[in-house]
């Protein structure tokens, strides 16, 4: 490797003494721009920067000491700005950071995202943890182990090639060895990393690769803290939001004088459309939140659009084009041209626990505990939405239930932090009902997709045209508009304005262009900015409806083709791990043409996330009830390479977590609503998959690259999912579904019994 | 009004039409059970009742008097779990895992009344609660493993805990 630059200081500041390595990291004066989450468009590149890029999120935060800490004891604290979703993060980047640090992974100490002390990494969202902030982790430990080694060499006299680090001691011969703290001094890691690391080798891991039990999981089993719902900090009130009844409505009236006098009520607080309350205990938070709904007395408008006419509503809205791939242009050949077309309706996150936060404005400084996806650009709008500076506030992640994407979780902490303005010095926890959480969430946008296709007399695609119909996928917050309470009150911000941002990393646009083989292909995002209902990021954003889609498509051409429907993806595939994860999946299901019996279908699919992320694979067998339109999952096989597997249980339970939602999304899911109201309030009026419905078995096989990239996996199975299970269908049934979801009344209907 | 929860009387001073899970939560500092729907549809609030499965969130305290609560802190604790939170560690059986002590609970007491339970029975009983994160392969491995090691454990019974 390069030899370590030495301490060159310019910016810092000390926060402790005690000799240990304990300075702050300065941040790059930077717009973080999260892959496909971005809701202004992409910058314009900028002139290119001496030297190459450094790997992962270095590139932003190129501080050593803002990834890593060695206290005078030899401890060790590794910093992200990602956050513990549910997805593993807390062990796996303790693994990755072990890895390079030569110390147990139990003994680091991790913080994870809070904006007084860790590097701004965007959104936990992405599939992009390990992916960017693993990478970072990485690199910077890497260089730290060779700058204690370069120090050690010096103390202990002994050439630094003579040296090892291990178990937390930089070992030399004749049993010379020193502790990391004894060699640390201040702002020894204060420099910027460098391009290049000398990475362990593969077959040298310890713990990469290796499955370590989940660090959180304990406490999660045993009633310990581990959630914002389970904060209680001293004198904490308990407050409640009371929403309008539908988007549009306004707050005519309310007297608030009578809710003031319930028991245990501290403050009311009426705000333009926002209402809310705060008590002492929080049965009566519940209780005059209640009250407070039936005193409310709101205007609304009926202004939404006919759900059972999504399709035209998308088509006939105001859209701007844009171009997402154009190759070749000869649309004119081929035997014969097939076309179809498909689509999703507006789906919701709908996480399990309501969203809920906690804030407490002391002295001057509003601190908010909060489940978001990204502390930094949830403090940017919060801070706008006080008016507050921006060093005022500080956002501290703390875990939630699953999010999946762009829940309640930013709303629920500017609604705490609007509340706890009212009441200085008093923390107060809002919890949202689950009503709430529904109807105010904002859901995964409708999606129309059409294409058209062309089969040359040898059975492979010539041309292929495909056009999508869709809102943005990112509504995140930044600015104050993208929080409900920074709308609904009276000095209300408004909603950003969406813009089109078509990049390599993809939103609504996301996996719409086919990974296949086809020499003459045009892909077309038709954006639509009205929102009739608040939309911004679910879990895999447009990849979801595009593999649907896409990968529907391809069964239906290979049936016209006459081919097997692995053999024709793979006929028209060259990426040789795609072909890998494709084979795989299919020799572990088995995968076959045999005559099934009645009722009972196969199917298979793949994408590669992102078109540059993790590659799945997966074939599942079903049972159609024709009767009652039920569909039945004896079993389902997948193949997954995310390059290096980092945490290999994460990845599976991940990858079977993505396969059983997205099966939840295809059979089940659809927002309903009348011309004013969400209709969709609660788990009986948008059922999701209940344990009656898992499949029979689910395998996930590893395709494992040591030493190779890490890729994005946490969301790949969305897309292929949906796809395979209308493949089976299809193949159960000779009939294919194109709308989603499959409900049964649905199939028992396009089945025609 | 008096509340046995886990082995334990607890003093309480609430309104009696306050839900049990409230007063989990907030008066006894007791995290496991959560706040899900409010509704009874999601089983994120479930704890046993005299041995039997119920949404903490709809039955109000002042049903309870004299009668055994019992929520995963009474199943064990983070040095010495019980069987049932040994089974879901082994088989690493949560993602975000806010559902998890529910799904807990209503195995438990599925498990405490009927040891030998089938796979089917299990995924049965789990029908009413909930999970988002499609952690159901795992959770229904893990009940499946707590009903060997429910077998095998000799759990010495909590004071004043009826035998099943």
């Amino acid at each position: 490797m390069n030899a370590p630059r030495l301490p060159n200081v310019t910016r810092r500041h000390l926060l402790l003494g005690t000799g240990a390595l304990v300075v702050s990291f300065s941040l790059r004066d930077h717009a973080f721009a999260q892959e496909g989450e971005l809701n202004v468009p992409a910058k314009p590149p900028e002139p290119a920067a001496p030297g190459p890029k450094l790997p992962g999120s270095l590139a932003d935060t190129p501080s050593l000491d803002a990834w890593i800490r060695i206290d005078a004891d030899s401890s060790v604290t590794v910093y992200t700005g990602k956050a513990e979703l549910g997805q593993g993060t807390k062990t796996s980047l303790r693994q990755i950071a072990a890895e390079e640090l030569e110390v147990p992974p139990a003994s680091i100490n991790l913080i994870t995202a809070d904006t007084a002390v860790t590097p701004d990494e965007g959104f936990t969202a992405g599939s992009q943890t390990v992916q960017n902030s693993g990478t970072a982790i990485r690199n910077a430990a890497a260089q730290v182990r060779e700058i204690l080694l370069q120090q050690a060499s010096g103390k202990l006299q002994v050439p630094a090639d003579q040296l090892k680090a291990e178990n937390g001691r930089i070992v030399g011969p004749d049993d010379k060895s020193i502790g990391y703290g004894e060699v640390v001094m201040t702002d020894m890691l204060h420099v910027d990393a460098q391009p290049k690391s000398r990475l362990k080798s593969p077959d040298a891991y310890e713990y990469i690769g290796k499955p370590f039990a989940r660090v959180d999981i304990p406490a999660k089993v045993t009633g310990g803290s581990a959630y914002v719902q389970d904060m209680r900090l001293p004198g904490m009130l308990h407050a409640r939001v009371v929403r309008p009844p539908s988007w549009f409505a306004t707050l005519k009236n309310i007297d608030t004088a009578s809710i003031k006098a319930m028991p245990g009520v501290v403050a009311v607080i009426h705000d333009g459309n926002f209402l809310a309350v705060a008590a002492e205990k929080e049965w009566q938070a519940v209780q005059a939140m209640r009250a407070l709904t039936g005193l409310a007395e709101w205007e609304e408008e009926p202004r939404l659009p006919n759900e059972q006419d999504l399709p035209a509503v998308l088509q006939r809205s105001e859209s701007e084009q844009g171009v997402v791939a154009e190759a070749g242009g000869d649309f004119t050949g081929g035997a014969e041209t097939f076309t179809a077309q498909f689509m999703r309706p507006y789906q919701m996150h709908a996480s399990i626990g309501p969203s809920c936060s906690v804030a407490h404005l002391d002295n001057g400084t509003m601190t908010v505990w909060t489940h978001t996806q990204g502390v930094y650009p949830d403090r940017k709008a919060i801070a706008q939405m006080l008016g507050m500076p921006l060093d005022k506030v500080r956002c501290i992640h703390t875990e939630g239930s699953g999010c999946y994407g762009h829940n309640g979780a930013d709303d629920a902490a500017g609604d705490a932090a609007l509340i706890a303005r009212a009441l200085p010095g008093r923390p107060v926890k809002v919890q949202w009902m689950r009503d709430q959480e529904h109807l105010w969430e904002p859901y995964g946008p409708a999606m129309l997709t059409k294409v058209s296709a062309s089969l040359d007399a040898s059975g492979k695609i010539v041309n292929w045209k495909y056009d999508l119909w869709s809102n943005t996928h990112s509504a995140r917050p930044g600015s104050a508009g993208a929080l409900l309470p920074g709308q609904l009150m009276a000095s209300g911000y408004p909603p950003d304005k969406p813009v089109m941002s078509i990049t390599p990393l993809g939103n609504g646009d996301r996996n719409a262009i086919p990974l296949y083989s086809i020499p003459n292909m045009r892909v077309l995002w038709h954006f639509v900015a009205d929102m009739p209902v608040r939309v911004s990021s679910l879990r895999g954003l447009g990849a979801y409806a595009n593999v649907f889609s896409i990968e529907s498509f391809m069964d239906q051409l290979a049936k016209e083709a006459g081919a097997d429907p692995v053999e024709f993806r793979l006929r028209h595939m060259e990426d040789p791990r795609a072909r890998k994860v494709m084979t795989t999946a299919a020799e572990a299901f088995n995968w076959s043409n045999e005559p099934m019996p009645e009722g009972r279908g196969r199917g298979f699919a793949f994408a590669k996330y992102k078109n540059h992320a993790a590659y799945l694979a997966l074939a599942m067998e079903i049972d159609v009830d024709k009767e009652t339109g039920n569909i039945r999952i004896p079993r389902i096989v997948s193949a997954v390479d995310c390059g290096e597997a980092v945490a290999p249980d994460s990845i599976r339970n991940q990858t079977e977590g993505g396969i059983i939602q997205s099966l939840s999304w295809t059979m089940y899911e659809e927002v309903n609503f009348d011309n004013t109201r969400i209709t969709s309030s609660d788990w009986s009026t948008y059922p999701i998959l209940r344990f009656s419905a898992v499949p029979g078995s689910l395998d996930v096989h590893i395709v494992d690259n040591p030493g190779s990239p890490y890729l994005g996996v946490a969301e790949a199975a969305q897309g292929p999912t949906s796809a395979a299970l209308a493949n089976a269908l299809a193949n159960a049934t000779g009939k294919r579904l194109y709308n989603l979801p499959f409900s049964p009344a649905r199939v028992k209907a396009t089945l025609g019994v | 009004m008096k509340l046995n929860v886990n082995g334990s009387t607890h003093e309480v001073d609430a309104d009696p039409a306050t839900p049990l899970l409230y007063v989990l939560r907030n008066d006894l500092e007791l995290n496991a059970a959560k706040f899900g729907c409010g509704l009874g549809q999601c089983g994120a609030c479930t704890v046993m009742v005299d041995g039997k499965a119920i949404f903490s969130c709809l039955t109000p305290i002042l049903l309870l008097e004299g009668r055994e609560i019992k929520t995963v802190e009474g199943l064990g604790t983070i040095d010495s779990p019980g069987p049932m939170q040994q089974a879901f560690i082994e088989e690493q059986a949560a993602q975000c895992g806010y559902c998890i002590p529910g799904m807990m609970m209503r195995a438990q007491a599925l498990l405490q009344s009927k040891p030998d339970a089938s796979d089917a029975e299990i995924q049965t009983a789990l029908e009413p609660n909930l999970c988002r994160c499609g952690t159901h392969m795992r959770i229904l491995k893990a009940v499946k493993r707590a009903r060997e090691l429910m077998k095998t454990a000799a759990v010495p019974l909590a004071s004043g805990e009826r035998k099943v």
